[in-house]
């Protein structure tokens, strides 16, 4: 029996990645330059950018369960849903009537074909949302620079998979490749809010990201003037629930010079004051 | 009937000789079963993407082992002479193509059962679930396209003599239908006259490979596609096999065999 160069090459390819996979992570504590650069950065070299957007566009694909459009269907190049999904956003009538990309079928090769085919629009739950995950892993891999990686997946850990811990590393290892970078630090402090519970942390990292946010140029504030509402709205929240009602108005008014629906924050203002009046002027009480 | 059989035995055994075979089923093994061991944020309850590889590298070896084994039949049969003693049997050319179709297709069909197999170990060993009617069918849909494009592969034998040749040029056809066929004639819509016609022309006139990939459907556990659905996709593929089998014995009957 005679081998085929070409299948023992193929046989020897195949050994190498095999043992490259098993041996990346302790090769990383064999050298110093393992400590900035992972095996991407060192197979790849800066080119490894190219694969992080396609990487976190799988995320979104498996957080679609495979109903997702392909480069053919026409469809308006909006915000990825996962990315909607960690700001709070939900599905209204309108939006899902705009992901219905597929339309009606063309003819009988469409229509037939679409028996064999995912045709449904669904999002993942039941801590199914796990299925994402090792493409946001390898998406921060292929560009560590790439800031909503970080803030999508620990979002997913913590509100869906209860996994505070695995986020709050996977954040501190953003932050570690971004440092000063609000929307990280934003995302931190929602972690030590709701999950920790841990109010001091929060405001402090919260005040942190604002700092991080004031510190952008005009225009890039423009740009994000979502990041200065949801920072300013969560501090605002935090306050009113620690009792420091009077800090939580300065902070939805800061939310409201940006917001899109500022009635809606004078609504809880409102509240607030009715929450003051009713509470008894320390001068009047009675000492017992 | 036993002519055919036995030309057809002939086929697999080849196909166990061969290492080709072996080398992508350790190949598929080894990187599945690497890519499967990478813990992602400490959850072993992650599966899906260990099935997308793997079922990514079945079809691409299926792929390899029907079009690359096909393509070599007759060439190989006329490189060494033996398609004369086999000729002289007697076995007519008609029986000479049935049973080298269905040996590179029953060929690969035990491979594909392999290969199915050690997916079902492999992710049932992690989910602990094992959706066989799924698996039966996605391995059935796959078969009955592999059937197309053996016979495919078997006419590309005919018009051209080099078998490398047949291989990049069918492996260059299937890919092209797998990854555009299906979105033909959304690309007919946005072309102008004449090319509007000629997309649509191929869009009717090219076998949909594409129905017969259930992959997403295994992968996010969507579930059965209906049985009346699988039958006539099966038809339609037994159509265009009996196409292209008649069309490779049209062209094989007038060839001369001397090389």
């Amino acid at each position: 029996m005679k081998a085929s160069p070409y299948l023992v090459l193929a046989l020897m390819l195949a050994v190498c990645f095999t043992l490259a996979s098993s041996l990346e992570p302790n090769a990383a504590l064999w050298s110093n330059r393992a400590k900035s650069n992972n095996v991407f950065s060192l197979l790849f070299g800066d080119g490894r950018r190219m694969f992080a957007n396609e990487f976190f566009t799988m995320a979104d694909v498996y957080f679609h369960s495979g109903y997702y459009p392909s480069i053919f269907d026409l469809r308006e190049e909006g915000t990825k849903e996962i990315v909607a999904e960690s700001h709070g956003h939900t599905d209204s009538p309108e939006d899902e009537l705009k992901e219905d990309f597929l339309g009606r079928p063309k003819d009988w090769i469409d229509r037939f074909g679409r028996h064999f085919r995912i045709t449904e629009h669904t999002h993942l739950e039941h801590s199914h949302e796990r299925e994402i995950l090792p493409w946001l892993r390898l998406a921060a891999d292929m560009d560590p620079q790439m800031i909503e990686t970080y803030t999508v997946g620990a979002y997913f850990l913590c509100q869906h998979l209860k996994q505070p811990q695995e986020a709050e590393a996977f954040l501190h290892e953003g932050l570690r490749n971004n440092p000063g970078n609000y929307e990280i630090l934003f995302g931190l402090g929602r972690l030590y809010y709701q999950n920790y519970h841990d109010i001091d942390r929060a405001r402090n990292v919260w005040q942190l990201a604002l700092n991080c946010w004031m510190k952008q140029d005009s225009a890039l504030q423009k740009e994000n003037k979502l990041g200065f509402e949801e920072i300013t709205v969560n501090l605002a929240s935090l306050e009113r629930e620690a009792g420091n009602y009077q800090d939580a108005i300065n902070w939805f008014q800061a939310a409201q010079k940006v917001s899109p629906a500022p009635d809606a924050l004078q609504q809880q203002i409102d509240e607030i004051k009715v929450k003051i009046a009713a509470q008894p002027s320390p001068t009047n009480s009675q000492p017992h | 009937m036993n002519t055919i059989w036995a030309l057809a035995g002939i086929v697999i055994k080849e196909l166990y000789r061969r290492k080709d075979f072996y080398v992508l089923f350790v190949l598929t093994a080894l990187i599945t079963i690497a890519t499967g061991m990478v813990n992602f944020f400490n959850d072993p309850k992650i599966v899906r993407y260990v099935k997308d590889i793997c079922l990514l590298l079945i079809w691409i070896s299926a792929l390899l082992i029907a079009i690359v084994t096909t393509a070599r039949q007759i060439p190989a049969e006329r490189e060494s002479r033996t398609i004369f003693p086999l000729l002289a049997k007697p076995v007519t050319r008609w029986q000479v193509i049935l049973g080298k179709f269905l040996g590179c297709w029953l060929a690969t069909g035990i491979a594909l059962f392999v290969f199915y197999l050690f997916f079902a170990v492999i992710t049932g060993s992690r989910e602990q679930h094992w959706p066989w009617l799924t698996y039966l069918q996605a391995i059935w849909l796959q078969w009955a396209m592999l059937a197309v494009v053996i016979a495919l592969s078997l006419l590309g034998s005919i018009i051209s003599a080099a078998p490398s040749s047949t291989t990049t040029i069918c492996f260059i056809a299937v890919a092209g239908i797998l990854l555009v066929g299906g979105h033909l004639n959304t690309v007919a819509l946005h072309q102008s006259q004449p090319l509007q016609t000629i997309f649509y022309t191929i869009y009717f006139l090219i076998p949909h490979l594409e129905w017969f990939d259930i992959r997403d459907r295994v992968i996010y556990d969507w579930g059965l596609v209906d049985w009346l659905d699988c039958v006539l996709a099966t038809l339609y593929a037994a159509a265009y096999t009996g196409l292209f089998l008649l069309l490779t014995w049209f062209g094989f009957r007038r060839k001369s065999l001397n090389t």
